[in-house]
């Protein structure tokens, strides 16, 4: 049975949780069904926002990871098992996102994002979630969302910390505006020599699938503006206003031109090996 | 029954809440406003929820009665 909405009874019983809520309701589900996210890095970050997506009926999921799967990814990237170690993380994320939820289409891309291809794949996305693990492909996906006008939700881990940014071109600060250029790779500690408790990653996984849900459906305020941090030993969730720089290169009032670049930066060992 | 023209009908006793509210939900949302629904529903949860649940959402109950061993609810379709 099909509803004017186009929900089949599968369905109905599958998002009921959704569409009980007067915020969600059967338009707002639609909206969800209807919606495109690329998320960039199969890791820690993107784990739960791949599954927490995927299940809440999130039409179309891309996702793009080069690597393979390491038994030391798994204290904290939930996407796989012991025995996907080994296999690529693209191909087996896709394996268990459309198990989760056939009704939703997973691309996998088994690529590294760089400047000569980002804008071929984002192109087919609606907002583009940062999963990264380096500063360089985070910048890179900052600015080429800035440049297509792509909501881009940012997070990033270490230790006992996370943070999540959301950028909407044109409306709020970019990432550029607040880090403006990435460290010196001389400075970038990695999380091999770091670490990371391996819930941190699950948190701001989730606050990032959080803000994509809530601009899907229009509801609530975004993290627009305000970069939150958490700290898990303080167990404190704190927000910073952050404004637009105007002479941030990538959104300022002059971005001359900019041009999309590939930098060279460590790679977080955890997160890949 | 009472008699009212009755413009869509839905069975809802085979499922359980929150299916039970869904349904009417999205049956309701196929209506033009002022049309009238009418659902069959079981006692116990789905006819102590489902009617309060609906007027909630600004659609209005018109009556509920028992009929044999199910309940026949009316709506209206609200805004």
């Amino acid at each position: 049975m099909l509803s004017g909405l186009n929900f089949t009874d599968d369905q109905v019983v599958r998002y009921s949780r959704h569409i009980i809520l007067p915020e969600v309701g059967p338009k707002g589900q639609k909206k969800i069904n209807n919606g495109r996210v690329l998320i960039i890095g199969g890791g820690g970050l993107g784990s739960p926002v791949a599954y927490y997506l995927t299940a809440a009926g999130v039409g179309t999921i891309g996702i793009i990871d080069d690597d393979v799967v390491d038994l030391s990814n798994l204290q904290r990237q939930i996407l796989y098992l012991t025995n996907d170690v080994g296999k690529p993380k693209a191909v087996s994320a896709r394996e268990k996102l459309t198990a989760l939820n056939p009704g939703c289409q997973v691309v996998a891309y088994q690529e590294r994002l760089k400047a000569s291809n980002i804008l071929q794949i984002i192109k087919d996305y609606d907002v583009v979630v940062d999963g990264t693990d380096n500063f360089g492909t985070r910048f890179l996906a900052n600015d080429a969302c800035v440049i297509t006008k792509k909501p881009f939700f940012h997070g990033a881990v270490l230790r006992f910390i996370g943070q999540a940014l959301t950028i909407l071109p044109g409306e709020g600060p970019c990432y550029r505006c607040v880090f403006q250029t990435p460290p010196p790779p001389s400075k970038v500690q990695t999380c091999a020599q770091a670490g990371v408790l391996g819930v941190i990653p699950g948190i701001i996984g989730l606050i990032q699938a959080t803000e994509v849900l809530k601009y899907f459906l229009g509801i609530g305020d975004l993290l627009v503006g305000e970069l939150l941090t958490y700290n898990a030993l303080t167990m404190e969730f704190i927000k910073t206003e952050i404004r637009k720089n105007p002479n941030c290169p990538a959104c300022g009032v002059n971005p001359a031109n900019y041009e999309l670049s590939d930098y060279e930066q460590p790679v977080c060992d955890l997160n890949t090996r | 029954m009472s008699n009212y023209k009755v413009d869509a009908t839905l069975d809802i006793t085979d499922v359980l809440c929150p299916v039970t509210f869904a349904r009417t939900l999205l049956k309701l949302e196929d209506m033009m406003v002022g049309e009238i629904l009418e659902v069959f529903l079981n006692d116990g949860e789905p006819l102590q929820k489902v009617p309060k649940s609906i007027t909630d959402e600004g659609h209005r109950v018109i009556l509920i009665e028992k009929v044999g061993d199910k309940n026949r609810m009316l709506v209206e379709r609200g805004e």
